[in-house]
């Protein structure tokens, strides 16, 4: 009875929280939208009629080699998410298919990198990368992270999904071991690896304390590193020119994802599912 | 003979992975280990076994036992409070609200942000005097704060960013969960006379608790291991009130050069990643149930 008499209250109520939360939230980067685009004069008073501007992002873009930045970060992704599909899949394939006495100990062990994340080992890290003669560049920064559990985790659940059946089917049709894990496993996993795919290269794009220690140079800072170097040079002098910068190095990502916005959110539930 | 197959086949395409990890994850970890008993090699000093010196150099660091203290706050307040928001967030979004893309893009998109973004970002909002906060609360009389400069204020400065980024990324688990969950169930307990608040903590929040256990591992861990907005923001200041323990490790051993008091500092970071380990595969998991 109660219930009934709440019936028209309770949907009101639930948008309103809805969205006032939601103001909430995206207020802050509005307001950074907002300075961004106008003078620096109006950065800190808000005025409705303050004239816009685009005069920021044209300084940010001569103050600071960003091409070249957005350049580095675009390898680094690339290579890191190459890599981490291939070794991956085999890893999660042999898992799957070719279980032998101690592989699930192994596969156990190939977990700990859940916890223990190659930026929190940053030290030893480091001194790794400097004997092997790679600080300071792009194949560095990205060689932790190439054999990724969370990637050999994710794609194990998938392939161990898959009917045995296909894979005999394909092995009595005379297909050797890599030809049905690129014919049957590969093609099925596809949503897992757009998934893993959405996943890994916004956490690489984002990545920010390992490229910092690891790059010395324009020439191999991604645009984390950049932005905070610029950040660091102007703070205090101009918030204008630091929120334009701001904006201007998350503007490739954040597009992405206001174009694709299902798919990254149904990418990371997908991933979250375990 | 299918048994050696196996091991031939599986070896080798688990090698590269397994070269990759060794080098990265386990080489480094019995290295850190090691190197947390050596002194640290200056010029042409090399180094030489101090065994327990670095540690009892620790016990005696009161540095150390602030990044310690701040980082057990730190996790403390943002992992309950970003989580609790987060699983607010989903029953909103699962609620059917009007223009609900729109709401969840605007607590999803802060999560997409990279961290320095986000604190460049906010650094202008806790600006003295003309910062967006600052400029909110004058009006009220209450201008005039240095929100990051003042000891008291600086590390909630700093929780209060770690919530509104994260929030939206454990939201995304809960709502998964939440559409797991058949309707079913709910309409059996309406049925029984369960109003919508006893619908949501006798049948909804049990529902989701393998979520709320695996979101709060995962938050507890990234609460040890995300420092970016600290570099970004505070660099461990004022009087340390913001160090955290990577933090720490980082300005020790890149800022100091001290590589092996940061070695016997990370272990200490690596017995507490550990032990969140042991709890999810001893504990945890037995209500997890990975398949």
């Amino acid at each position: 009875m109660r219930e009934e008499r709440h019936s028209h209250l309770a949907p009101v109520l639930t948008n309103l929280g809805a969205w006032l939360l939601a103001v909430i939230w995206v207020s802050p980067l509005l307001y950074a939208f907002w300075t961004a685009f106008h003078p620096a004069s109006y950065a800190a008073r808000f005025d409705l009629f303050a004239p816009w501007t685009l005069e920021n992002f044209e300084r940010v873009w001569h103050a600071a080699p960003f091409v070249r930045y957005f350049a580095n970060t675009f390898m680094l992704v690339t290579l890191i998410l190459a890599c981490q599909l291939v070794i991956c899949t085999l890893a999660a394939y042999a898992f799957t298919a070719f279980p032998f006495r101690g592989s699930n100990v192994l596969f156990m062990l190939v977990l700990l990198q859940l916890m223990i994340m190659p930026e929190v080992l940053l030290v030893e890290n480091y001194r790794t990368l400097n004997t092997l003669n790679l600080l300071d560049t792009i194949l560095g920064m990205g060689l932790p992270y190439l054999a990724s559990a969370f990637g050999i985790f994710l794609l194990r659940q998938t392939f161990k999904s898959i009917p045995k059946e296909l894979e005999e089917a394909a092995r009595l049709e005379g297909a050797n071991a890599l030809q049905i894990l690129w014919r049957v496993f590969v093609p099925i996993a596809k949503p897992t690896y757009i998934a893993y795919a959405l996943v890994t290269v916004s956490y690489h794009w984002n990545n920010f304390l390992w490229p910092l220690v690891v790059t010395n140079s324009v020439d191999t800072r991604p645009i984390t590193v950049g932005l905070q170097v610029f950040a660091t040079v102007e703070q205090g002098v101009d918030w204008s020119l630091v929120t334009a910068a701001t904006l201007l190095s998350v503007a490739p990502l954040l597009i992405a994802f206001l174009l694709f916005q299902r798919q990254f959110v149904q990418s990371f539930m997908r991933a979250g599912i375990r | 003979m299918k048994t050696s197959r196996n091991v031939i086949y599986g070896g080798l395409l688990l090698l590269p992975a397994a070269v990759l990890l060794w080098t990265f994850t386990y080489q480094p970890i019995v290295a850190t280990i090691l190197h947390s008993f050596y002194s640290t090699p200056r010029g042409r000093r090399s180094s030489v076994f101090i065994g327990l010196d670095h540690y009892e150099t620790m016990i005696a660091d009161p540095v150390f036992w602030k990044a310690v203290t701040n980082n057990v706050i730190y996790a403390a307040t943002t992992v309950p409070l970003s989580m609790g928001i987060a699983l607010a967030m989903a029953l909103f979004i699962n609620a059917k609200i009007r223009g609900q893309a729109a709401v969840r893009m605007s607590y999803f998109t802060p999560t997409v942000l990279p961290m320095v973004a986000i604190a460049n970002i906010w650094l202008f909002f806790y600006a003295p005097d003309y910062g967006l906060i600052d400029q909110i609360l004058r009006p009220f009389g209450l201008g005039g704060n240095n929100w990051l400069g003042n000891r008291e204020t600086a590390l909630p400065a700093l929780i209060v960013i770690t919530i509104w980024k994260e929030a939206g990324f454990f939201m995304i688990f809960y709502l998964a969960a939440l559409q797991q969950i058949s309707p079913s169930l709910l309409e059996a307990a309406s049925l029984e006379g369960a109003n919508a608040w006893q619908r949501f903590w006798r049948v909804t929040f049990p529902l989701l608790m393998p979520t709320t256990l695996f979101v709060s591992i995962n938050a507890v861990i990234g609460a040890f291991r995300l420092v970016d907005h600290v570099i970004a923001m505070t660099k461990g200041g004022p009087d340390n009130a913001t160090t955290l323990l990577l933090f720490y490790i980082y300005q020790v051993g890149f800022g100091f050069w001290d590589t092996g008091y940061a070695a016997a500092l990370t272990v200490v970071l690596l017995v507490v990643l550990m032990l969140i380990a042991v709890f999810q595969f001893g504990y945890a998991d037995k209500r997890i149930h990975y398949r």
